[in-house]
């Protein structure tokens, strides 16, 4: 059994309210008491300096598999994750075919077993086929082991059909996450409606599109008592009736990407299909209510949406392009940016990437307590960088964040008493 | 000495007011050469021009065609439904395909807003964008500020007032940037659905009340109900959009007697515009349709590297 201490590095574990140099100390795949008396031989990471903090988790991936692995394999999407720092990724249904039977979870589960290097949970579809017609079998989807139900990419527009699927997910204790989106108020909108949209002359998505849903949502979660979780929150609004919400004790909750909290629809005017992602980039009034609320703990967690395309499908008219962009590997050092303007403190942001993730889908994940799974990530916050896509692990290329210079990186990534990543 | 330095004419919002001017003035001398008796100059013999045509147009296609051929250049003409776009090509290798058949301009009429500018970015030749989605159509804004020029002497101070769809129109933006630059008072006029307040943020007053629209106006540009574009119903009826916001006998006889009426074709008669009033001395649309192959006889031979005008 490997020994593995990590000495001296501030050691930031939110959920148990650590913030302290100390060393930390690994038996195998599980934390121990750092005063344990190992057995055998122990290598040493000296850490001064970095910030030791529970693995992180990314609560909406798309790692394409099955059905587009030219896009993004489990094997290359994790490679991706374990670089950015990430020891749990939760995986988006929307394959080919899509996650809304126990087959496609068990093979999605097997893939996971020979070829990931970090921790995948998979989520199952609400509806068959994500088609918002009929509920798919969640039952046995729970089974199967998916950690929550959405039709993510999609959104199940009838409302009783929504409110009868999270009364039918709650009695197997799953939460049930939703990608905000009006089809009739959005219909071929491409990029945010407003100033830029007029300007381009490209098709409007309107916040309202994603406000009215994210109301719908918070009323039903009220109707059924039951956790409806809205994916990438982009709007002023959204974040208001969230806030909102939260107030009168509604099992509401959200997550943000760094992509809306870093970028604006502005991007858009070089057509650059990059920055064409769904829900869009939305106006500076928008950025920076999404950064309140990140700030005053409305926005629960930080989310990379990592989206993989390849580059032929991207370098076409902005109009037919695919949404998405991929994310994993640029989304600490964005998330850290927050920290640097401090807007957030550590344990917050750790909090953002860990605890509140893994509380939200149950995973026993996220802390660094003894005898918890030994998935840490070690932060140099200091190591000045520079992105370069070419230089991805995972199989695309589509980021707006090429050549970007960042502050704070992770440096290692360990899973179960694994390195994964370790920088050199 | 004013030059023309752009390979590419994507759009007016990224032009100076000097370099519109330069174009404008640049059209004059092309303008002669379609009123001689032999309309042809060797101005651009040996340079191969492809009409990219990836939305059905008969007008603005006809003008590039009829104005590259006075200009002696040789033209191929390409027809989305005839293209291998349809097997699946992307713009971009189709437009690669071109390249390496040497063409030195490409002139792209696109549904998609931007299409030009994304193949300017990799394409060494020429990009002019005769229409991208509704996001500009600059060689129209040039024809029309020329055709404004010719009748009234200037474009500063001028009130001009472009009513009907302009949320999907193309014309109304590049005219909206270009008029704006060179002094124009531009007001928006149409219903609330098709003209939204945010207009405004780009320097024009935006209406929703016709009669008040065009009570001052010198110049009223009227633009076609863009079915094709518009995935939704922005008004309840066609008869509902003439009530309100057509150009009939009673609000024509109301405007200023000097004012002139455009458009960029093809019209609707009786729905934006009363047929009389189309066909009448006031209308100045079959000069804008004249005006058309000066302003892009000048826009090809300047993007083509062309820097004085001989005229």
């Amino acid at each position: 059994m490997k020994t593995l201490l990590i000495k001296n590095g501030r050691v930031i574990d939110p959920a148990n309210n650590v913030d302290a140099v100390r060393d930390l100390l690994i038996i195998g795949d599980k934390i121990v008491n750092a005063t344990t008396q190992a057995p055998g031989k122990v290598e040493t990471y000296d850490a001064t300096g970095k910030m030791v903090v529970p693995g992180l988790i990314d609560l909406h991936v798309h790692l394409r598999e099955p059905g587009r692995s030219d896009k993004e394999t489990i094997e290359t999407g994790t490679r991706a994750a374990a670089r950015g720092g990430f020891t749990s990724v939760v995986c988006m249904p929307n394959t080919t075919p899509p996650a809304d039977n126990t087959g496609t979870i068990a093979f999605i589960k097997q893939r996971a077993a020979e070829t990931a290097c970090v921790n995948v949970f998979p989520t199952g579809a609400i509806t068959r086929e994500l088609k918002g017609e009929e509920m798919a079998p969640i039952g046995s989807l729970k089974k199967a082991g998916v950690v929550a139900i959405t039709d993510d990419g999609h959104c199940v527009q009838n409302n009783e059909l929504m409110r009868r699927a999270v009364e039918y997910a709650k009695m197997f204790d799953l939460p049930v996450m939703d990608h905000c989106q009006d089809y009739n108020l959005v219909a071929d909108g491409v990029m945010h409606e407003g100033y830029w949209s007029l300007a381009l002359g490209l098709r409007g998505w309107p916040a309202v599109g994603e406000d009215m849903i994210v109301a719908r949502n918070i009323l039903l979660a009220e109707t059924t008592d039951w956790y409806i979780h809205c994916q990438h929150l982009s709007s002023a609004r959204s974040v208001a009736l969230v806030r909102e919400a939260k107030k009168r004790g509604v099992k509401i909750s959200a997550e943000a990407c760094p992509h809306h909290f870093s970028l604006t629809d502005e991007s858009v005017k070089t057509y650059d299909t990059n920055f064409k992602m769904n829900p869009p980039l939305r106006s500076e009034r928008d950025r920076q209510a999404i950064l309140e609320g990140l700030a005053d703990g409305t926005i629960d967690c930080i989310a990379s949406d990592h989206a993989p395309h390849c580059n032929y499908e991207k370098e076409v008219e902005f109009d037919v392009a695919p949404f998405g962009i991929i994310g994993l590997e640029t989304e600490l050092a964005l998330s850290l940016r927050l920290v640097h303007d401090k807007l957030l403190t550590w344990p917050q942001l750790v909090e953002k990437l860990t605890i509140n993730p893994a509380k939200l889908l149950r995973l026993e994940k996220g802390t660094l307590s003894v005898g918890a799974d030994a998935d840490v990530t070690v932060v140099d916050p200091k190591q000045e960088w520079t992105y370069d896509v070419e230089q991805s692990a995972s199989k695309s290329r589509n980021s707006p964040f090429h050549w970007m210079q960042f502050t704070g990186k992770a440096i290692c990534t360990i899973v179960a008493g694994k390195t994964v990543w370790q920088e050199h | 000495m004013k030059t023309w330095q752009r390979k590419d004419l994507l759009g007016m919002k990224d032009l100076s007011a000097e370099e519109i001017l330069f174009l404008l003035d640049s059209a004059k001398a092309f303008k002669q050469i379609g009123e001689r008796k032999i309309k042809k100059v060797p101005t651009l013999r040996g340079k191969t021009v492809i009409n990219l045509f990836v939305e059905p147009s008969t007008r603005t296609r006809t003008s590039f065609e009829l104005s590259a051929i006075r200009l002696s250049a040789d033209v191929i003409n390409i027809n989305a439904s005839a293209s291998s776009l349809v097997k699946g090509e992307t713009l971009k290798d189709t437009a690669l395909n071109l390249q390496a058949l040497n063409a030195d301009i490409i002139v792209i009429r696109h549904s998609a807003g931007g299409a030009p500018h994304f193949l300017a970015k990799f394409l060494k030749a020429s990009v002019i964008n005769a229409g991208d989605g509704a996001h500009e159509h600059p060689t129209q804004a040039l024809l029309d500020a020329f055709t404004i020029r010719e009748k009234k002497g200037r474009i500063e101070g001028l009130n001009v007032t472009i009513l009907g769809d302009i949320l999907y129109s193309r014309v109304a933006r590049s005219d909206l940037w270009m008029l704006t630059k060179l002094g124009a008072n531009v007001t928006l006029a149409g219903p609330a659905t098709l003209v939204p307040r945010e207009f405004e943020k780009f320097g024009c007053r935006v209406t929703h009340d016709i009669d008040e629209a065009i009570r001052d106006a010198d110049v009223i540009n009227l633009l076609r109900i863009q079915h094709e574009r518009q995935r939704k119903s922005a008004f309840p009826s066609i008869g509902e959009y003439t009530a309100l916001y057509g150009l009939n006998k009673e609000r024509f006889a109301r405007i200023k007697p000097d004012a002139m009426i455009m458009h960029p074709g093809p019209i609707n008669r009786g729905v934006e515009i009363d047929s009389d009033i189309a066909d009448s001395d006031r209308s100045v649309i079959l000069q804008q349709v004249t005006n058309g192959l000066a302003v892009r006889m000048a826009v090809l031979y300047l993007c083509s590297g062309g820097q004085k005008v001989e005229s």
